[in-house]
């Protein structure tokens, strides 16, 4: 590699051009159409919530949005009772796909599903070996939190048992409690900030439906490359 | 009040009678009109094409003549942005930049000084056609018209009134057409195939510029559909 | 051939197909249904697009703060962080990496700056194999060709010429389903991301309070590319940062939202760092690239320096009436429609690129569009004061001053009127031929008949009478 001197001389070149640059001012965005500008001292961001998609007062008409999201997404939320109908709902899941073997993460709660179904698993968390995990039906992970206002999912290196788990395996379960479910994109953002600001995992993924793309005609294709499906089990 | 008629250079030469009209309906609606005959142009083709030296030679004496009308009233959205938004650019750092500023205050596009001004959109206008309207860009963008010509023409007994599926440029843009003519052709076809699409017998719009570009279009395809500036919509009695 | 004159002919070429035609509005017409529909999902879009161009503007008026808060958090967590002032420092800091890690295969998952830099030729060149993961991206690489869009590389293409070049290319393609064969590019992909040895991506945006480099993407090839290969490197414009992490909370809905017409797309991930302690996979080396490459020249024009507040959604091209007739490939540059032509001029050169600002309607609807209200269409208008200005096209300044001393004398003003009104019967006998001077308005348009009496004609007349 290159001396340090001449990269750390190129990052002063640079940063040399922009302070040239930027001594001359640049009218504020606004200016043309005399929309006021935001006072300084608070981030004009900050009132996103007030301007992104309405998610309703209470977290019946959140979850309620949640599922609509969800489902907008082809992504299958499933919302029970109770934690014990989850050994019979992932069963299902796994026959009808005929599973043989999955993927999953030390957790409480993904322990829990991996140990009701019975299967060969891959844990994640020692480390495992990538082609064994493509041989996977499943990823079941747990997550961050799950958005009502996008009927997206968070997880990061920690929370879903590292990068590849939540996006190598056909089809991502997540397995959530309803404490989890947050409004809106301001209030996901504040959780991570608060849960982890000292120490960031080192991704953090925003999961909003299973893998898409429209590159062919603009038609909607899911499965390109990440999970064809994406089920949310939350209670 | 007393209305100054700013004639565009191409409605003086080309198309008389949306001016005549919007006399007649002005001075229907008891104002007095005067049209200065020295005004010949705005200035916008040096200044779209860059040369705003040009511009302001043609622009200066404009805003001189200008300077002390009441009212300025334009048929057509493309010089009434000119004059509205693009003067107080042309005119920035100079000794007119102030003057620039005042004129473009009291400038109005055709169809917006009658709704938002003069707070009129019944003329007791008659026109049994099916009509669909055009925005011209400039109009539509730079002077946020939209809603005023289509309150007038709901008030035109026997129009009935039909939107275009979709909002795009005629492909027009002044010199553009003849530096790029096979993009604005294109445009244009564009423009002209939504039309037909609406079954209208009549493309009305308030800028004659737009006009001019989609008729000499459907004329060359020999097409049924004709052009007409809202003002001659509005004086039909 | 200039600039100028390849743009040309591929635009009389492409403005006449209509074919193409057809297929960009259809592929547009289904994004319109779509993001008019999330547009209006938003409290307030308006209020949002404000305070995303004021957010932009904060980031870019202060760049260099946040560029060295930006490195210093990356580099806090282990991240290698280069900087390049141009292209050939990018590659080169590239092609050193993969030498060092001895690297044959690398995976990349869509980034427009390395279409800037002509990466993937300059490596392969090399020796190296490149692979473009994302479907688009991998379609257009098969074809040999440049994006022809910045967001839907392969929006011009129809299944069934997909279909073709599958069947060419990799001898698998069963039907020309859009679902088959995307299962095809994901049959043939699987494998090249745990047996490459590098990841390669693009950034979105990178967040100076928390330096990390978020990505968005739909397919989950990013995700792939940064989970697998042992080696990550990301090249990024400097121009991509954001002030603070809570306001990705604004931006990611935002562009996915001009961008594609959904709510978000379905991967926004942020990273902060190679593998840290006690994570169980991701690469063990991140290099992170900050490119030049002449920003700082558009920086330095703050007239212009909001089209650094960019963030590559794709919208004002969608819209574009030019854009759609003319296509991307026309363009001929890495970034094409408005922000293309607003931009290239000064990356690229104003007198060889100024064309592209000429080449406008000036008809606004990209201004409108713009999520972070880039002032698109008068940047257009700037552009061709300032070429016009450093360089007079002789005969059009001419022209221009002729113009202006006749339109500023109402005697020459009318008397030209009735010499036009004279003369057009005769151009009328040679509409559109080689010796008619309105040919390239007649060539496709009739012209109308100079009225016989002029509007101030007309109005001379009356004023007459009614003194009488
Ligand atoms: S200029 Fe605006 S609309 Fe165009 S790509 Fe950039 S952000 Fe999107």
């Amino acid at each position: 590699m290159k001396n340090v001197e001449t990269i750390l001389s190129e990052r002063e070149k640079i940063l040399g051009r922009i302070r040239e640059a930027l001594k001359v001012s640049a009218p504020p965005p606004g200016s043309h159409d005399e929309t006021s500008a935001h006072s300084t001292t608070e981030s004009p961001a900050s009132h996103a919530r007030e301007w992104l998609p309405s998610v309703g007062e209470s977290s019946a008409e959140q979850f309620a949005l949640f599922t609509k999201n969800a489902a907008d997404l082809k992504a299958d939320f499933q919302l029970l009772a109770s934690r014990a109908e989850l050994p019979a709902a992932l069963k299902k899941i796994a026959n009808d796909e005929k599973w043989s073997r999955f993927a999953s993460h030390g957790g409480e709660l993904s322990n829990f599903a991996s140990a009701s179904l019975g299967l060969p698993v891959l844990e994640t968390d020692k480390g495992y070996d990538v082609q064994e995990m493509e041989k996977c039906d499943a990823g079941i992970t747990e997550c961050d939190a799950l958005i009502a206002q996008t009927g997206g999912v968070v997880v990061t290196t920690r929370s879903a048992g590292g990068r590849a788990l939540s996006v190598l395996p056909p089809h991502h379960i997540v397995i959530a409690r309803r404490e989890q479910l947050v409004a809106d994109l301001p209030a996901a953002f504040a959780l991570l900030q608060q849960k982890y600001a000292a120490n960031y995992p080192s991704m953090i993924s925003f999961i909003t439906g299973p893998s898409r793309t429209g590159d062919i005609e603009r038609i909607l294709v899911l499965g390109a490359h990440g999970p064809k499906k994406l089920t949310i089990f939350c209670f | 009040m007393t209305v100054t008629l700013f004639i565009p250079c191409f409605m003086d030469a080309l198309f008389p009678r949306a001016g005549i009209s919007m006399v007649e309906i002005l001075e229907r609606l008891g104002h007095k009109v005067v049209c200065p005959n020295e005004i010949a142009c705005c200035g916008q083709p040096p200044f779209n094409s860059g040369y705003w030296d040009e511009a302001r030679t043609i622009a200066a004496p404009v805003l001189e003549k200008l300077k002390s009308a009441e009212a300025v009233v334009i048929g057509s959205g493309s010089c009434g942005a000119m004059i509205k938004k693009f003067y107080p650019e042309l005119f920035k750092n100079t000794p007119q930049a102030e003057l620039a500023k005042q004129v473009a205050a009291r400038t109005w596009e055709f169809s917006d000084f009658l709704v938002s001004k003069l707070g009129v959109t019944d003329l007791g206008a008659k026109f049994a056609h099916k009509v669909t309207f055009h925005d011209g860009c400039h109009g539509l963008r730079e002077l946020g018209i939209k809603t005023a010509p289509r309150a007038l023409l709901s008030k035109v007994v026997g129009l009935d009134f039909v939107e275009l599926k979709e909002e795009s440029c005629c492909g027009f843009g002044g010199t553009f057409s003849a530096k790029f003519p096979m993009i604005s052709t294109a445009m244009g076809e564009v423009k002209c195939a939504a039309a037909t699409e609406t079954g209208a017998d009549f493309i009305v719009s308030n800028d004659s510029s737009c006009l001019m570009h989609i008729q000499g279009l459907l004329s060359r395809q020999g097409s049924k559909l004709k052009t007409i500036h809202l003002a001659e919509v509005l004086n039909q009695q | 051939m200039s600039f100028v004159s390849e743009f040309k002919t591929r635009a009389s070429e492409k403005s006449r197909d209509l074919r193409h035609r057809s297929v960009i509005r259809t592929a547009l017409r289904s994004y319109e249904v779509v993001r008019d529909k999330r547009k209006a999902a938003f409290q307030s879009w308006e209020s949002a697009r404000q305070a995303a161009a004021e957010t932009k503007w904060e980031a870019i008026n202060h760049l260099d703060e946040h560029l060295v808060a930006l490195t210093s958090k990356l580099e806090a967590r282990g991240t290698k962080v280069h900087w390049a002032s141009n292209g050939v420092q990018a590659r080169e800091i590239i092609s050193q990496i993969l030498r060092d890690k001895k690297a044959r295969t690398i995976i990349k998952s869509k980034a427009m700056t390395s279409e800037e830099i002509h990466l993937n030729h300059a490596l392969e060149k090399e020796g190296f194999t490149v692979v473009e993961s994302d479907l688009g991206e991998f379609i257009v690489q098969l074809r040999h060709e440049p994006p022809y869009h910045i967001v839907f590389p392969s929006m011009h293409l129809t299944r069934g010429e997909i279909k073709d070049l599958f069947q060419k290319e990799l001898g698998d393609a069963p039907s020309d389903s859009p679902e088959e064969l995307t299962m095809v590019a994901r049959r043939v992909m699987r494998q090249k991301y745990i047996t490459a040895d590098v990841g390669f991506t693009g950034g979105n945006f990178a967040i100076a309070e928390t330096g990390m480099i978020s990505i968005t993407e739909n397919e989950g090839n990013a995700r792939l590319t940064a989970a697998l290969p042992k080696t990550m490197i990301t090249l990024m414009g400097i121009e991509k940062v954001l002030p603070r992490f809570s306001d990705l909370a604004l931006f990611l809905p935002m562009l996915a939202t001009a961008g594609a017409g959904q709510p978000m797309t379905c991967y926004n991930t942020m990273y902060s760092g190679p593998r840290q302690p006690g994570e169980c996979d991701g690469p063990e080396e991140w290099h992170v690239i900050l490119l030049d490459n002449r920003r700082t020249e558009l920086l330095a024009d703050a007239e212009q320096r909001d089209s650094l507040h960019c963030i590559r959604c794709g919208a004002c091209l969608n819209v574009c009436p030019i854009f759609r007739n003319v296509g991307g490939h026309t363009y001929g540059t890495t970034y094409s429609g408005p922000v293309g032509a607003v931009i290239t001029p000064h990356l690229r050169g104003l007198q060889d690129w100024k064309h592209l600002s000429n080449a406008s309607s000036l008809c606004g609807a990209c201004t409108e569009a713009c999520p972070v209200k880039i002032d698109l269409h008068h940047h257009l208008l700037q552009n061709r004061r300032n070429a016009s200005a450093s360089e007079p096209a002789f005969f059009e300044r001419l022209a221009y001053k002729i113009f202006a001393f006749v339109a500023s004398r109402p005697v020459l003003w009318s008397f030209a009127k009735k010499f036009g009104r004279l003369t057009q019967p005769l151009q009328r006998l040679v509409t559109g031929g080689v010796i008619d001077p309105a040919r390239q308005w007649t060539k496709t348009r009739d012209l109308p008949p100079i009225a016989p009496e002029s509007f101030k004609e007309w109005w001379a007349k009356r004023k007459e009478s009614q003194a009488e």
